[in-house]
């Protein structure tokens, strides 16, 4: 490992641990409005000031890195398992299923994504608290957001079954399921393993964009989409540049995960 | 020497350039349009930069003057309404051209009435004018005086012509949207960039020293729907004015130039919240059973701390909402009403002889249902966002659990208006007319935005009944005390009944740049350019552009 991705493990690493550590850091928590003292700029009880109805900006950056960081990986779990089962058994059987599957993943490509998910967000329940719409924003990138990896997922597994070992593997006997998980999946490790983290940043990107359109996590949670929207109006926050962390922790963030990634896996 | 000669002359050439340039540039105001107008026909105005240009070129028989809120006369220099309500007879000023020269007189008039009720055109200004099955009749009297006569009274019919632009009878069709009887005339229109308006040299007004109006040569309105940009571009010097500003930037401007930044005091725009109180809407029925009941809501009213949602989320420049009339409308306002004070404790009490019980800390129902309810509001105002944060903190200190849920416009709408799929909303009112009758599409039980339980058969409460009857009655009476006191009672019920919750009213905000000179800002829509025949800007200004 070299010297940039290391730092940039000890950076995901600080983030997550300052960010589980939330509670202690940050005791008056994301939700209490200090109303006598909205918009303030940093000071001893508020080490980012507060927001615009007097809530601890530090609080809720640390809240809003939790629920980023922790449930963009569970979404990229599920987008990617979902891109394993659709993409790897296409590329694998062939034939129909394969035109099958690149019909699917054409067709989910193709749409508006932001159209389909406000509408998707649209439709759902009013009345959920803000933990499940959480939960519900990332299960719905999740399930929405296999097609890209799939893709790719098909492309290798296809690239598997004509290769050598596998025909080898057929000439011994080998067949269906078995030879599926026995031989292809295995194969298709360091390729699942980079679509799973590269999904990770495009689902936080994803969730503060909706965030950014006031249709992410629900209030009084915090999350990186929320926390970006007071970025809204560049002119307005000049002199102030402590409202900028949320943005620059994103940023952080996001390369460090770039760096993290193996110029194989990007290749891959 | 020859090229000294010649370096001189190439010097004197570019000065003289420049300055024709700036001869050129005149004394031009300039400011943004948040779209592209719709239509330059003053008779098909339906969006805002549309209303914009119509306010800016269009010549009416009377105005409502923005500052004093009472109807002064334009082009017709008196005018006479019938007792029934049913006509009105305008006597024209003489001597008047429109913008390409073409005289003015009472067929201009009729030609424009005509054109105005004509079904084909489908012009919502024209809605406002049709009162009764039949047709819109035109009498010409005279060159100079015309009698319009309506199938059915309309209340309030004089101040109803501030909207009409007069439009040329004799001018060819293509020329008609340009040939115009106000102040300005579109000279240019360069699709997403720009309009350039210039002078009408045939406008009719002159000052009281008898020099010729407007005093602006131009006003350039640059199409710009990104407010941050419209605001750095005032903040450089290159725009004059913002008509509208929020709340945030008005702060911001205001640390660094005081000077520009006007707060006119609270405007006619009102924010509220409702709950959804259909019979047949799919939520739970004890929910439609609390949300039906008037001591909930008059409990939930009390409960909302009205002065911090002005303070917090408007810095002050915002007033705690009485009720549907914003105390800027002088006449119509009840002043007996009060704003309803924050009391926790009080709401608490009353919820509690209803058989509402708080229980660590939750309230439930009398029949044991934790009191939990979404608000929803539309995604991407930020003000209505955080005032439904603030109520949800309210209402949680009285064991009132809130889901905050915003949504893109559409949705919002198709649920609240017609799925009835949601339990309470915040939205707002951007009230124009200071008129009640402008308001009978709200209040009518019948009516399709009576927003907490809409087009009802025969009103399904005796004080929904009560406001039919005297909505009603205020717009058939032709006494404007009488009109008055049924409006009164209508606030009072509505004030006694909560079925709106009424939040705060909005300031009327704006910027104008220290080199516009006469500008007044007010309440009323257009707020800083209500007088732009007589505004000028300093040579200092465009020369610095």
């Amino acid at each position: 490992m070299n010297a940039a991705r290391k730092l940039a493990c000890v950076v995901v690493l600080a983030v997550c641990a300052a960010s589980l550590a939330a509670p202690w850091l940050a005791p008056s928590g994301y939700a209490k409005q200090f109303r006598e003292d909205p918009g303030s700029p940093p000071s001893r009880s508020h080490w980012l000031g507060t927001d615009e109805i007097g809530r601890d900006r530090f609080a809720r950056v640390l809240y809003g890195t939790r629920i980023s960081l922790l449930l963009a990986p569970a979404a990229a779990l599920i987008s990617t398992l979902l891109a394993a089962m659709v993409g790897g058994l296409a590329g694998y059987l062939g034939g129909i299923w394969l035109r099958v599957a690149t019909g699917l993943t054409d067709l989910f490509l193709s749409l508006p994504w932001l159209f389909l998910l406000i509408t998707v967000r649209a439709v759902l329940p009013l009345n959920v608290s803000p933990v499940l719409s959480v939960l519900i924003t990332f299960l719905i990138l999740g399930l929405l957001g296999w097609a890209a990896s799939a893709r790719v997922l098909c492309t290798s597994a296809q690239s598997l079954r004509t290769s050598d070992f596998i025909v080898q593997a057929r000439a011994s006997g080998l067949h269906g399921s078995r030879l599926f998980f026995v031989h292809v999946l295995p194969n298709l490790k360091p390729v699942l393993y980079a679509q799973f983290w590269i999904s990770i940043p495009v689902f936080i990107l994803s969730e503060a964009n909706l965030g950014i359109l006031g249709l992410g996590v629900a209030e009084p949670l915090p999350s990186w989409g929320s926390l970006l929207r007071e970025l809204e109006g560049l002119v307005s926050f000049r002199g102030e540049p402590w409202r900028l962390v949320s943005l620059l922790l994103l940023i952080v963030v996001m390369t460090s995960f770039q760096t993290l990634l193996s110029k194989e896996e990007v290749a891959a | 020497m020859m090229r000294r000669r010649v370096f001189l002359r190439i010097l004197v050439s570019f000065a003289l350039l420049a300055g024709m340039a700036s001869a050129q540039n005149g004394n031009e105001l300039r400011f943004c349009l948040r779209a592209e107008p719709k239509t330059f026909d003053p008779l098909k105005v339906d969006d805002d930069a549309s209303l914009t240009i119509r306010y800016l070129t269009g010549g009416v028989l009377v105005r409502v003057n923005r500052q004093t809120q009472a109807l002064e006369p334009e082009l017709a220099h008196s005018w006479k309404l019938s007792k029934d309500g049913r006509q009105i007879t305008f006597k024209l000023r003489i001597g008047i051209q429109f913008s390409d020269g073409s005289p003015f007189s009472a067929a201009d008039v009729a030609y424009t009435m005509t054109r105005l009720m004509d079904p084909e055109l489908h012009s919502s200004t024209g809605d406002a004018f049709r009162s009764g099955t039949g047709t819109v009749e035109t009498r010409i009297l005279a060159p100079d005086k015309i009698t319009i006569i309506f199938p059915a009274p309309i209340i309030g019919l004089d101040r109803l012509f501030d909207q009409v632009a007069i439009m040329s009878s004799t001018a060819s069709k293509k020329a008609k949207e340009r040939a115009v009887l106000g102040p300005f005339f579109v000279a240019e229109h360069k699709s997403g960039d720009h309009l350039l308006l210039r002078r009408n040299p045939n406008y009719w007004k002159k000052d009281r020293s008898g020099r010729q109006l407007p005093y602006l040569d131009a006003i350039r309105l640059d199409i710009q729907p990104n407010r941050d940009v419209e605001v750095l571009r005032f903040r450089r010097g290159e725009l004059d004015l913002i008509n509208a500003i929020d709340t945030e930037y008005y702060d911001r401007l205001a640390a660094s130039s005081p000077d520009v930044v006007h707060d006119a005091g609270a405007s006619l725009d009102t924010e509220f919240m409702w709950f959804n109180q259909v019979a047949n809407a799919p939520i739970p029925s004890y929910k439609r059973d609390w949300f039906r009941s008037t001591s909930f809501r008059r409990a939930i009213s009390s409960a909302i701390n009205r002065d911090d949602l002005s303070r917090v989320i408007y810095h002050g420049h915002a007033q705690p909402a009485v009720g549907p009339v914003s105390p800027a409308n002088k006449f119509w306002f009840n002043n007996r009403l009060k704003v309803e004070s924050y009391k926790p404790a009080i709401a608490l009490e009353h919820l509690q002889n209803d058989g509402f019980r708080l229980r660590d800390g939750v309230l439930h129902d009398k029949d044991g249902h934790a009191v939990e309810f979404s608000i929803v509001t539309n995604a991407g105002n930020k003000s209505r966002e955080r005032m439904a944060v603030m109520i949800q903190d309210d209402l949680g200190r009285i064991g009132i659990k809130i889901n905050v849920v915003t949504l893109d416009f559409p949705s919002l709408i198709e649920r609240i208006a017609q799925k009835f799929n949601y339990e309470a909303a915040i939205l707002g009112f951007q009230n124009v007319d200071l008129d009640p009758n402008g308001q009978m599409n709200i209040w009518l039980s019948s009516a399709e935005d009576h927003a907490w339980n809409p087009q009802q058969k025969s009103p399904e409460t005796a004080w929904e009944a009560e406001i039919d009857r005297l909505m009603r009655a205020q717009a058939s009476a032709a006494d404007p005390k009488k009109r008055k006191k049924s409006f009164d009672r209508v606030q009072e019920i509505v004030a006694e009944q909560a079925p709106f919750l009424y939040l705060i009213n909005k300031n009327a905000l704006s910027a104008v740049s220290t080199s516009v000179e006469g500008a007044a800002p007010v309440i009323l829509s257009p707020q800083t350019y209500w007088n732009a025949d007589r505004l000028t800007v300093h040579s200092t200004a465009q020369a610095s552009r």
